[in-house]
């Protein structure tokens, strides 16, 4: 598989970053040399294998339901770039 | 002789005995950094006045008698753990205004222990390098130096900052994260020791995530005995963290001494790769003689699907970190850059805030989990990675511990290697598999290569069994008789 | 059955609707976070650093909202998954702190079920459930309190949510409306979710679409965050109207997100079709898979509440009420104890007349709810065993629930104060009856002439004379003796 310069935009777009067309033209032959690496795995046989998805070997553990967090709005707000009062603010939304 | 001469062990006891105080040694430890960071940017925001005060605290537990092995002990803090009122950047520009008002669950157990923070140190851009040259606070200076050369090198990464501050006499110690290699490479090219525990074994929380289900906290110091003394303190449950194991935290320092008489160590065959720089593959081969010598059984192993480790890994890590780093949108924390609608907004914010290496780990994460790819890169990644950890299972029912080098190479140059990134990654060949599998592994500095660079050997463990780690490392260390000093260090 | 249809130039189209109900869990707590799970609060004031997605923060889950899927589960008469698993739903937006959702995408913790629907002509049908799953709820972005700035409010983000997903079985906006008046009467009976949709805590994603019958499914448009029964019946007709004109104009329907306008009565699409999205599902690898025991389950089985349908059953079993009554006596919690309060050890189908008929009556003229009525159940109780030990007849007995729901008073205590006994005496009853045929020889005549219909109204006379406190079955008696 091979990234055209139009996928590596719409992968850009999804990704919310923000490239130019120089930017773009890097980025395809790198991340094409990275998939290109990537695509020794289609040599390995995986038939009747569960995937892995993380590193600890165990079960989900719960917490009881208690109220233990909260009430720290200014914290919450503390390294907020732009507020509005307690909300946090950004370029109007028109939906 | 200097106060920075001291290992951790050697400086704990000499703050017991009264010999020397916390204030003293951070003290020295502050000059140093004030002396050489400016050279090696080791720290990207040092905290002299916060050690100051730690120290001072430092020195009335000591005093009272309250004090613990760390009380006093000057470190730095590789800045990706969250450290409450002092700027976390991940080294980073989109974090670069950011104060966390919450502490890290690692960092908090060390402050409590009396450890002294001297500051936050560099690490490669969310901790995704091998070289620590993607920190937007600038490289990191490897202290050692080519034999007859003034070539500045690489200290490794992506805790480079960490790993050169310990080598060159900047802090005692430091704490490290690795995903990939990213304590245990660094710490081979500059001369150090450096430990990745078992996932699960030291807390996630309040580090800044790059993949969570490779990322694990682990000491990084001067001797294997003083990554045990930090361990004690940095490893333990936490139910802040669903991935934290809840399992009793053994005395490391007990485990040091056990000797490998009887313990039989693996020799992964495939770890033998085409090309492997032979000196690489002496030293690896001298290990295994003092092993033999030190009355270990050497076993021949064979851990077929390593090699794919890293195709893995560069599949799985970029596809977690470009879903951790979405949090990064210029709206909550962090840098923002203005936009003319909320799209814009963010991905002005992103375009600006994150280096070349994040934004392209950030693509391929992207487009590994999109639609239409996940089967084909994404799931058959997570196959091969249960085939890896098969590999590892099978491998520990003959062995107790797994020797193989490092890295494939002594530190290298500032700007060699740099031309594409496939050609870096490879780094991180031999310690990928264990982070996949997620065993415990150190590096430990085992002898210099016809340059004078250190180099490493990696032990690996069993899940959870960091012990017989420890005391393979132990006897490495002790056989190699490792002294020698980097060209640049604080004296 | 009637069928419900549309009727197209090119012919007859049926309509084809699948819910996605996303119902609040009821918890103290947030699904990943201690932070409060309440609706409302000052801005920002019900979030945690995990809540707003800072650095380095985890998620750790609620047992309870695990608790509470399972209750919701077995309500639905679904298959519990022992093993689930939560996935990232990866996508930017301003009120998503971490810029995903951590849900169930692969592995939900409840598989497939079936609920049971009434429609108005008494038919019932059957409508599959494919999953349940449980995920967060998103903050809240406001675009009206800033002239340039829209503002976020995270309270809500990490709020647990139960994503209940239908198969494609709906026929029609009543069915439609039928079946969410039907998981809310679950949720509620459960204690899972409050089922209020004015807040929020219930709303649905409806999936439209048409065919003409006898087709395979044509292509369907989402019509996302509906907020009231009525506005998804409304948001169905208009959409498929809209779908059928395409179809009969030689267009092609596009799937997509669509909202629906109750101002206009209208869907309008939501998104462009550039921005269409790619969640980039992954195993949330923060989280391990959610393993739960079979005995678990078991456990908190016995401790469901008996939910409607089975109550209906029971109440027409029980107290030999007709099934059409039941259902209204069941239609929520709170109303089926009321009923059973007063109808256990009484006569139950008087109870359920007092109950539909005048007790309703008098809620709906004072605006009160059965928890605010000043009629308790044990004061209804009690008028009825005044009734029934003939302490007063059946017309007084409105008389004195008048009164007790202006004053709240107790009945035997309104009949007690008011002299409202029934009057059993029969010399009494006698010297009543006697009097009215005395003051109606004119009408005796007529009766005994043959005009049999009078009888009632000597009874009438004579129970007016006692101001309606005779017992009738004792005047009956009396009148028909005194006329012979
Ligand atoms: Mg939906
Ligand atoms: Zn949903």
């Amino acid at each position: 598989m091979s990234l055209d310069a139009a996928t590596v935009r719409r992968i850009a777009r999804l990704a919310r970053i923000r490239v130019d067309d120089a930017e773009v033209e890097t980025l395809q032959s790198e991340l094409n040399a990275i998939l290109g690496y990537v695509e020794q795995l289609a040599e390995v046989n995986v038939e009747g294998i569960t995937p892995l998805s993380g590193g600890a070997q165990m079960a989900l553990r719960h917490r009881p339901d208690q109220l233990s967090d909260g009430g720290i709005a200014e914290q919450i707000l503390a390294n907020a770039p732009d507020r509005v009062g307690n909300f946090f603010a950004v370029p109007k939304v028109v939906e | 002789m200097s106060l920075l001469n001291l290992t951790l062990a050697q400086a704990s006891k000499a703050l017991h005995a009264g010999e020397v105080s916390a204030t003293e040694l951070t003290t020295a430890y502050i000059k140093a950094v004030e002396e050489l960071n400016p050279r090696l940017n080791a720290f990207i925001t040092p905290t002299p006045e916060l050690a100051l005060a730690q120290a001072r605290d430092a020195d009335a537990r000591l005093k009272s008698g309250t004090a613990t092995p760390l009380t006093g002990i000057p470190i730095a803090m590789k800045d990706l753990f969250c450290t409450a009122g002092v700027r976390t950047t991940a080294a980073s520009k989109i974090l670069s205004p950011f104060v966390p008002p919450y502490e890290s669950t690692v960092s908090a157990k060390l402050k409590a222990a009396g450890a002294v923070t001297l500051g936050k140190a560099n690490l490669d851009e969310f901790a995704m390098g091998s070289s620590n040259i993607t920190s937007a606070y600038g490289p990191v200076e490897n202290p050692w130096k080519r034999t007859g050369s003034d070539a500045k090198l690489v200290p490794g990464g992506s805790s480079g900052g960490s790993a050169a501050a310990v080598a060159a006499r900047l802090a005692l110690a430091a704490t490290g994260t690795d995903t990939g290699g990213s304590i245990r490479q660094p710490a081979a090219f500059t001369g150090i020791a450096g430990i990745k525990p078992t996932y699960g074994r030291c807390s996630r929380y309040g580090i800044v995530a790059f993949a969570s289900s490779l990322d694990q906290a682990g000491p990084m110091a001067r001797t294997v005995e003083d990554n045990a003394m930090l361990l004690n303190v940095m490893a333990g449950f936490d139910e802040k963290d669903s991935t934290s194991a809840n399992v009793a935290v053994p005395d490391f320092t007990q485990a040091l001494t056990r000797g490998v008489a009887g313990k039989r160590i693996g020799i992964p065959r495939e770890y033998r790769l085409d090309g492997t720089n032979p000196e690489i593959l002496a030293l690896w081969d001298q290990g295994i003689a003092w092993l033999r010598e030190a009355g270990a059984e050497v076993i021949d192993i064979s851990l077929p699907h390593t090699k794919y480790g890293l195709a893995v890994y560069y599949i799985v890590a970029p596809a977690e970190a470009s879903s951790n780093l979405a949090r990064y949108d210029g709206v909550r924390f962090g840098a923002r850059e203005d936009g003319h609608d909320l799209i814009d907004m963010y991905e002005r914010t992103r375009a600006a805030g994150f280096g070349p290496e994040v934004k392209r780990r950030i693509m391929i994460g992207t487009y590994v989990l999109s639609h239409g790819y996940y089967d084909a890169y994404y799931l058959k990644a997570q196959k091969v990675r249960a085939l890896i950890l098969r590999d590892f299972q099978q491998a520990f029912t003959q062995v107790d511990a797994i020797l193989t080098p490092t890295a494939p190479s002594a530190a290298f140059g500032l700007g060699e290697k740099m031309d594409d990134p496939v050609t870096m990654y490879l780094n991180d060949v031999f310690t990928v598999p264990a982070s996949l599998a997620g065993v415990p592994a150190m590096s430990v500095p085992a002898g210099l290569s016809s340059e004078g660079l250190p180099l490493g050997l990696q032990i690996i463990g069993r899940h959870f069994d960091e012990e017989t780690v420890f005391a393979v490392s132990a006897a490495i260390e002790k056989a190699a008789g490792f002294n020698a000093l980097p060209e640049l260090r604080a004296k | 059955m009637a069928t419900y249809t549309l009727e197209g130039r090119t012919g007859t189209w049926e309509i084809v609707v699948g819910l996605e109900i996303h119902a609040q869990v009821i918890s103290e707590s947030k699904l990943f976070s201690g932070a409060s799970a309440t609706y409302g609060g000052a801005p920002n004031d019900h979030v945690s650093f995990v809540d707003a997605g800072f650095p380095g923060m985890l998620p750790v889950i609620n047992a309870e909202c695990v608790a509470q899927a399972v209750r919701t589960g077995l309500g639905l008469k679904a298959q519990i998954n022992l093993e689930s698993r939560f996935d990232r739903k990866n996508y930017f937006y301003a009120d998503l702190p971490n810029g995903y959702q951590i849900s169930q995408f692969q592995m939900p913790i409840v598989g497939t079920g079936t609920v049971e629907i009434e429609l108005q002509d008494g038919t019932i049908k059957h409508i599959g459930i494919t999953r349940l799953h449980l995920e967060q709820d998103a903050g809240k972005s406001m675009h009206d309190q800033h002239p340039a700035k829209s503002v976020i409010d995270l309270n809500r983000a990490g709020v647990a949510l139960m994503e209940i997903v239908s198969e494609p079985d709906i026929r029609s906006p009543e069915e439609a409306g039928a079946y969410l008046r039907k998981i809310r009467q679950i949720v509620r009976y459960l204690g899972t979710c409050d089922g209020n949709m004015e807040e929020g805590s219930m709303r649905a994603d409806v999936n439209v679409s048409v065919r003409k019958a006898g087709e395979p499914f044509r292509t369907r448009c989402e019509i996302k965050n509906v907020n009231s029964v009525r506005f998804v019946m409304h948001a169905i007709e208009a959409e498929a109207i809209r779908q059928i004109e395409v179809w009969e104009q030689g267009g092609e329907v596009v799937q997509e997100t669509r909202l629906y306008d109750p101002s206009k009565g209208e869907t309008r699409s939501m998104r462009s079709k550039e921005d269409a999205h790619d969640y980039r599902y992954f195993p949330e690898p923060d989280l391990l898979p959610l393993i739960i025991e079979q005995s678990w389950v078991d456990e908190l089985k016995a401790k469901l509440p008996e939910l409607p349908d089975e109550k209906r059953a029971r109440f027409c079993a029980e107290y030999g009420i007709p099934f059409y009554d039941a259902g209204v006596l069941v239609a929520d919690q709170t109303t089926a104890d009321f009923y059973e309060t007063v109808a256990k050890g009484r006569d139950g189908k008087l109870a359920a007349n007092w109950i539909t008929g005048d007790f309703f009556a008098a809620l709906n003229r004072t605006g009160a709810s059965i928890e605010t009525s000043p009629v308790s159940a044990a004061a209804l109780g009690q008028l009825l065993d005044l009734i029934a030990d003939k302490t007063i007849n059946g017309r007084i007995a409105k008389d004195v629930f008048e009164e007790m729901v202006e004053t709240g008073a107790m009945p035997a205590e309104i009949v007690e104060k008011k002299g409202l006994r029934q009057v059993t005496d029969t010399g009494a009853i006698d010297e009543a009856v006697t009097k009215v045929l005395a003051d109606n020889q004119d009408k005796v005549a007529e009766y005994k002439s043959g005009k049999d219909k009078l009888f009632g109204f000597f009874v009438g006379q004579v129970m007016k004379a006692m101001q309606g406190k005779g017992n009738p079955a004792l005047v009956n008696e009396a009148v028909k003796k005194q006329l012979g």
